[in-house]
């Protein structure tokens, strides 16, 4: 940032110091006013209602760690959090090669802007439009992906309806919307790896695969954190294609906690206990984003 | 170097072609579906080109046939108000985006280019509600918008949102940054004000990103379900994408109403596609910058 903030006199600076902190507050007002009633106050008081017994009807009452206590005892709860996690392992590894794979592609073959753009459609798409589409196609009776699959001589599978199922299919659409949006992320990465580090790789007769393993792999962690993070927060919060699809069937296969949280808060009105249970979901993610920061070294590349 | 045909790269662009064949062949399909008599669309699932091509899904949402009609060709016969939905996520998305923008813009000039003491630290603050999960400040923002009597307005539906995010403030503050000082002190010099700063050089200077901003903020609210589910499910504030859920649970279970919901959702879907192909460019090269800074 620049300094050269001229100062003719001695007294002007401090004087601008003071005036500017009037203009500061008249052009920060409504953003501080958004931020404090919607933010702030609302992360207090989710804090606090996780702590009550509240149905929305009357005041909440504060009841102390028994929404924690009946959390350890809730198989819905754990069961919630195994799907979950269940969702985020398949919807990360599926989501982070592919987009991977697009990103070296796209790298080596092509700048083309329509590539690109058309790798991302799906991205900008609502949630709904993008699980109505795949509900569709994925039709255990005339859905076309079942079509193919018996002309191929494959037995037709049902996507949503099988427990075993409903999870990876839910995962996959996401990873469909999703990874042009990622692949774009990593894409923007590999352009910031300096070229002469791979012509030193070519003088050393370095193969294809191990400049990628060794060179460009490494060179991209501070990039693959950041997309990890990103994918692995937005994933934890699956939720419309849920709603839209399945609605956390068959037989709670596909009730992950947000989902979950959800139910139990606006259809059963017990938001004492769904707060608790984004009280959770909130340590999660903080926990794992810490983590993976930490593990991965975020803040170093391996070019300096 | 040469170029020359070798089989690496041959095989890598039928790769990438596949990927961007499987991209685009849902779209392909939804329309397929939608120009398609849904009473004959079981007897040929896997035909490639619409079958029996007809407007009537659209007609049907759209509400442009009676109800004989709608059921004739394998609707529900329930009326659709598509026009009215369309209208509300019109104004949801069209006032959340310029009040959040606005607003946005106001407070990133703020942490940008003035001075005053505790700047970094409040900056920092806001930069950390981006570690908030949304569900977790959702349940109390809805028994507020609940106690403040707002549910089923546009009011309560789009307040949480009008006035910043912390991403806008800090997308747009990085390129406040950068605009060089010098300008600046020139302008007050000739006497000009903190507003006549903002307005006049630092929005016009900044109105590449600004514009993708506020195409990132469009599309994020349009397509928006969950917030919108909550605070407006009534009809009269009704978004598209609430009612597209309501619509898909309402079809029979039976025989659904594919064209239809076809029909329905590539309505919905289009203003967001037509905005991305005009400005695919803009949106594309922003994506790098929201990692990369």
């Amino acid at each position: 940032m620049t300094t050269t903030t001229s100062t003719p006199d001695g007294v002007r600076p401090k004087r601008r110091r003071y005036g500017d902190l009037k203009v500061a507050m008249i052009f920060l007002a409504p953003a501080t006013l958004g931020f404090v009633v919607f933010y702030i106050w609302p992360t207090l008081r989710g804090a606090y209602l996780s702590f009550t017994e509240y149905s929305l009807l009357s005041a909440p009452e504060f009841n102390g760690l028994d929404n924690y206590d009946r959390m350890l005892h809730d198989s819905f709860f754990w069961n919630a959090l195994l799907v979950t996690v269940e969702y985020v392992v398949i919807n990360i590894g599926l989501q982070t090669v592919l987009a991977v794979g697009i990103a070296m592609l796209m790298y080596r073959l092509t700048q083309s802007i329509t590539v690109r753009a058309v790798i991302l459609a799906p991205y900008l798409v609502a949630n709904v439009v993008v699980a109505l589409v795949w509900y569709w196609m994925l039709d255990f009776q005339i859905g076309i992906v079942n079509q193919g699959l018996t002309w191929i001589g494959i037995d037709p599978v049902a996507f949503f309806g099988d427990s075993h199922w409903a999870i990876p299919t839910v995962a996959g659409i996401n990873v469909w919307r999703h990874m042009g949006y990622t692949a774009l992320l990593v894409f923007a990465g590999l352009q910031t790896i300096p070229k002469y580090v791979y012509e030193a790789a070519e003088v050393d007769g370095a193969s294809e695969m191990k400049t990628f393993w060794r060179i460009t792999l490494p060179l991209l962690r501070p990039v693959m954190v950041m997309v990890l993070v990103v994918t692995m927060i937005g994933s934890f919060q699956i939720f419309d294609t849920v709603a839209v699809t399945t609605q956390g069937g068959p037989v709670n296969a596909t009730r992950v906690i947000y989902y979950y949280i959800y139910e139990r808060a606006f259809t059963r009105f017990d938001f004492g206990y769904a707060s608790a249970m984004a009280m959770v979901l909130f340590a999660i993610l903080a926990i794992v984003s810490l983590l993976q920061l930490r593990l991965l070294r975020a803040k170093e590349s391996d070019l300096s | 170097m040469r170029t020359r045909v070798n089989p690496g790269r041959v095989v890598a662009w039928a790769c990438l072609i596949v990927l961007m064949l499987l991209t685009l062949f849902p779209f392909y399909w939804m329309i397929r579906t939608a120009l398609s008599n849904n009473t004959q669309l079981a007897g040929h699932p896997g035909s490639l080109l619409p079958v029996e091509t007809t407007l009537g899904a659209f007609k049907r949402v759209l509400g442009l046939s009676t109800v004989a009609e709608a059921q004739a060709q394998g609707g529900s016969g329930a009326s659709v108000n598509f026009w009215l939905y369309l209208r509300n996520s019109l104004v949801v998305a069209t006032v959340t985006t310029v009040c959040q923008v606005f607003f946005s813009a106001m407070a990133a000039y703020a942490f940008a280019r003035l001075r005053w003491p505790g700047r970094d630290k409040v900056f920092a603050l806001f930069l950390a509600a981006l570690m908030v999960p949304p569900i977790f400040t959702t349940l109390p923002n809805f028994v507020l918008i609940k106690n403040l009597g707002l549910l089923n307005s546009f009011a309560g539906i789009i307040l949480p949102s009008a006035f910043m995010t912390p991403f806008a403030i800090f997308f747009l503050r990085q390129f406040f940054l950068g605009i060089s000082r010098e300008l600046e002190e020139a302008a007050m010099i000739d006497g000009a004000g903190h507003r006549r700063i903002f307005f006049g050089m630092i929005i016009p200077m900044s109105a590449a990103p600004i514009t993708t901003l506020a195409i990132l903020t469009y599309i994020n609210s349009w397509n928006d379900y969950f917030w919108p589910l909550l605070v407006g499910q009534q009809e009269q504030v009704r978004v598209l994408t609430v009612a597209l859920g309501i619509f898909r649970s309402q079809t029979p279970q039976g025989s659904p109403d594919w064209a239809g919901l076809m029909a329905a959702t590539l309505i919905a879907a289009l203003p967001m596609i037509l905005l991305f192909l005009a400005f695919a460019r803009r949106i594309t090269n922003s994506i790098g910058f929201s990692g990369i800074k």
